[in-house]
């Protein structure tokens, strides 16, 4: 028998150690079973066996199910340790910054709103407020509010489609079907609201894009109140659940310096202790008129950044009750008939408005010559929008600054030393939204 | 030996129908989620919408072990060879279904990094419109799916296509699905 | 975190109003700083882009790159024009955010079409690592010692770099078929 030819450390890896135990089981089989003459040898041990010292790369994606879509990551294996990981993106590049050069501002709402699917609204208005700048247009107090109320509602939606797919990927299966149920709730408040489930395209530039319907403050308390049901279920489920700590405590510690110096923002950054948010930092629409405090975790870890979202749902429950009790009356968009349509029943009184109508849909408005570059906090962090205009209808440039795309970087960090199941937890946890990081 | 020997109750009828009707009630999904649109098939897998009802609630991770391809979402450049080795890993009978108008047809994206249309890659059964389609129509999609394997006109519209059946559904987002009022 | 509502709202142009934008004027010769709609940017000569931005990195602060992208003006119908800049082809555009002085700054570098290079900023901030490689992907500009400069968006073997304004592959005909009538 040749284990003897292997030249093994006294102190080896939990890999080598299996591999011996193997090996030794290998020599008991044989010792008791005599070779029958002319039966095939299977060679359990020796020399063809792979150095220990060799890793192996592994594949993973993009059609992978725990991937949150087409996610490619490379990754280098010893044994069962990751030793690094690369993401390998670009199999949902859409084209979307070339589209926008051809699309009017008018239309590139709809363009924007596909790139993070599960908070639409925050692309849309992080669109608008950098077309508002270059425009120079200051939209009105309600539909400030009503924009607020909206991307609250889509943080809220976002985190717990988190809470349901961290919870599948770890292996919480029943987190899927209580995640969903709350999401379906507040996914057809905003259906009632915009008349689409995603997508909306309902944050436009000057304003929005219809007054909220009747009823909308009970039809959002109801919802609300389910909201906050679910997030004390989710609570007693997994907050002090062992086995949930278990595969998220101290998995895929990330520090604060590493997550500046790799771009990462949101509850990635928050994780890390450094409670940074651009609601409170540099607050945008009426942030700094409603209360409701930043969420930050200490350790850096898919255990914070899980109850960040957590919490952050509840945040933003704070925040929504608020938008309900001082939600302003008014116009809900700028009253600029180069900007913004007339209402639809001044169409048919009117031939000026009907040449607004016509002019605003076909050639869209220009916009002064200029850049800009704005920034709002997205469910996943900050997510930028730089427009170069030059006169025309058209913008020259539009460029997203995807929060995922960065925080993606951050994987690099936060895999190496891991084990491969950890790395799904990592993947899950960092949450991002593929459409968002490929644009 | 005649069949009134046989001592229990049993139901005769032609091999093809039970094949058919086999086919019809085991069919499982593989996971290929692109955009958008994959957040809603998967809230169709969720408790508010349950494929569970029509014995479709096991999205297969893994490409042999599925016959249905559901392809959500917009299919870009790099995309596309990897959707094609996924579909021919596929066992026959496999069935396509494209979700969404960036699926079927490019959408609004006419540029040069999607795919305008699925179909130029895999043969496309059934098209389901929207952008995302909603879970109803998802559901429509499929059931229409269900009753052209049912009743064999699938294979009928293959032959006469040479590719995918080709079967384009109607939007019915809000309109509830129920087993029973299901019309192609 | 000093100066948090710190917001300059005169549009006016060439005024420096921003004590980081005025120092790296000072200290870069050749940079000119602009106010662009209450936002402070910073036009940079394309040699000295490594070493202001190093600058901010170490003297000034800035802890994060928050951005790296590109711009492609050939077909523009009308551009700023910045006295002291000689506008070019390309312009790479830079924005970094100060966490502890809360504050944002915009770094504009021009470069030509026919020697389309600037220096990485990874070694600075290795955050700009996928944005660098976004922006040689889709716009063709070549970022000197970055450490991995591949394509990123599209597959390896396309070619043509999308985002340019005249890039042929970026053109697709439209491929609409004709209605094959009623079934």
């Amino acid at each position: 028998m040749s284990t003897s030819t292997h030249d093994h450390d006294a102190s080896t890896t939990e890999t080598d150690r299996l591999l011996r135990q193997t090996s030794e089981g290998a020599q008991v089989l044989r010792r008791d079973t005599p070779a029958q003459p002319g039966a095939r040898e299977i060679v359990l041990t020796g020399d063809s066996w792979p150095d220990d010292d060799e890793t192996m790369i592994i594949n993973m994606g993009p059609a992978h199910p725990s991937t949150h879509g087409v996610l490619r990551v490379m990754m280098e294996l010893d044994g069962e340790t990751v030793l690094r990981a690369k993401p390998v993106i670009g199999y949902l590049h859409t084209g979307m910054e070339k589209q926008a050069e051809q699309l009017t501002y008018v239309q590139g709402g709809t363009n924007v709103t596909r790139m993070d699917y599960l908070s639409p609204m925050s692309n849309e208005l992080v669109f608008s407020l950098a077309v508002e700048q270059l425009l120079g247009i200051e939209v009105p107090e309600r539909a400030v509010w009503a924009r607020m109320y909206l991307v609250e509602l889509q943080r809220m939606a976002s985190h717990l489609l988190f809470q349901a797919t961290n919870g599948m990927d770890i292996g919480a299966l029943s987190m899927m079907i209580y995640g969903w149920r709350e999401r379906e709730e507040v996914l057809r408040l905003v259906e009632s609201i915009t008349g689409l489930r995603m997508n909306n395209n309902f944050i436009r530039v000057g304003g929005i894009a219809a007054d909220l319907p009747d009823g909308w403050q009970q039809h959002t308390l109801d919802v609300l109140e389910l909201v906050e049901h679910g997030v004390s279920q989710y609570e007693t489920l997994l907050v002090e659940n062992p086995i949930w700590q278990e595969r998220t405590v101290g998995v895929g510690t990330i520090t604060t310096d590493e997550a500046l110096a790799l771009g990462a923002t949101g509850p990635i950054l928050r994780s890390t202790g450094f409670p940074w948010d651009l609601r409170k930092a540099q607050p945008y629409l009426a942030y700094d008129d409603v209360e409701f405090d930043v969420c930050y975790g200490s350790n850096g870890d898919c255990y914070d950044r899980f109850l960040i979202r957590l919490y952050e749902i509840l945040e933003s429950v704070k925040i929504i009750r608020q938008c309900i009790e001082r939600m302003p009356g008014g116009d809900y968009r700028v009253q600029d008939r180069k900007v913004t349509p007339p209402p639809r029943a001044r169409i048919d009184e009117s031939m000026e408005a009907l040449i607004h109508h016509f002019k605003l849909f076909t050639e869209g408005f220009k916009v002064p010559v200029g850049e800009t570059y704005s920034v709002v906090e997205s469910p996943r962090g900050e997510i930028g929008c730089y427009i170069v205009s030059d006169g025309t209808p058209k913008p020259v440039r539009m460029h997203i600054r995807g929060p995922s795309f960065y925080n993606l970087q951050s994987m690099a960090a936060m895999v190496p030393g891991s084990f491969v199941a950890d790395a799904v937890a990592i993947i899950s946890s960092i949450d991002p939204i593929l459409g968002e990081v490929d644009r | 030996m005649g069949l009134e020997a046989i001592p229990h109750n049993f139901l005769t009828g032609r091999l093809e129908d039970l094949v058919r009707w086999a086919r019809r009630n085991s069919m499982w999904p593989a996971t290929f989620g692109l955009a958008c649109c994959a957040i809603e098939m998967m809230a169709s897998g969720a408790a508010h919408y349950d494929t569970a009802r029509f014995g479709m609630e096991v999205f297969r991770a893994s490409p042999r072990q599925a016959d249905l391809m559901i392809v959500a979402g917009r299919v870009s450049q790099k995309m596309a060879p990897v959707l094609r080795q996924v579909y021919d890993q596929m066992v026959e009978p496999k069935w396509v279904i494209s979700m969404g108008v960036c699926a079927s047809t490019g959408g609004m994206f006419n540029n040069y990094a999607i795919i305008q249309g699925v179909d130029q890659i895999v043969p496309v059964d059934v098209y389901v419109p929207g952008c995302p389609p909603g879970p109803e129509t998802l559901l429509h999609g499929i059931l229409t799916l269900h009753e052209l394997v049912r009743t064999g006109e699938i294979m009928k519209r293959r032959a006469a296509t040479g590719a995918g059946a080709g079967v384009e559904v109607a939007q019915r987002d809000g309109v509830p699905v129920t087993l029973a009022g299901v019309k192609g | 975190m000093d100066d948090t509502t710190e917001i300059v709202v005169e549009a006016e142009p060439l005024v420096v109003a921003e004590p980081v934008a005025a120092a790296v004027v000072e200290r870069f010769a050749g940079s000119v700083a602009v106010d662009s709609l209450g936002q402070s940017v910073v036009h940079v000569p394309r040699d000295a882009w490594r070493d202001v931005v190093a600058y901010l990195r170490t003297e000034e602060r800035f802890t994060q790159c928050s951005d790296v992208t590109a711009v492609d003006h050939l077909v523009d119908a009308e551009r700023i024009v910045v006295d002291g800049v000689t506008p070019e082809r390309f312009e790479v555009v830079a924005n970094f955010l100060s966490h502890p002085r809360n504050r944002r700054i915009r770094l504009i570098a021009q470069v030509p079409a026919d020697d389309p290079r600037i220096a990485s900023i990874t070694p600075e901030y290795p955050g700009a690592g996928f944005p660098e490689r976004e922006v040689y992907d889709l716009l063709g500009i070549v970022f000197d010692g970055h450490p991995d400069l591949t394509r990123i968006l599209m597959p390896d073997d396309w070619e043509g770099h999308p985002l340019r304004k005249d890039d042929v592959d970026a053109r697709i005909p439209v491929t609409f078929k004709a209605d094959p009538g009623p079934r």
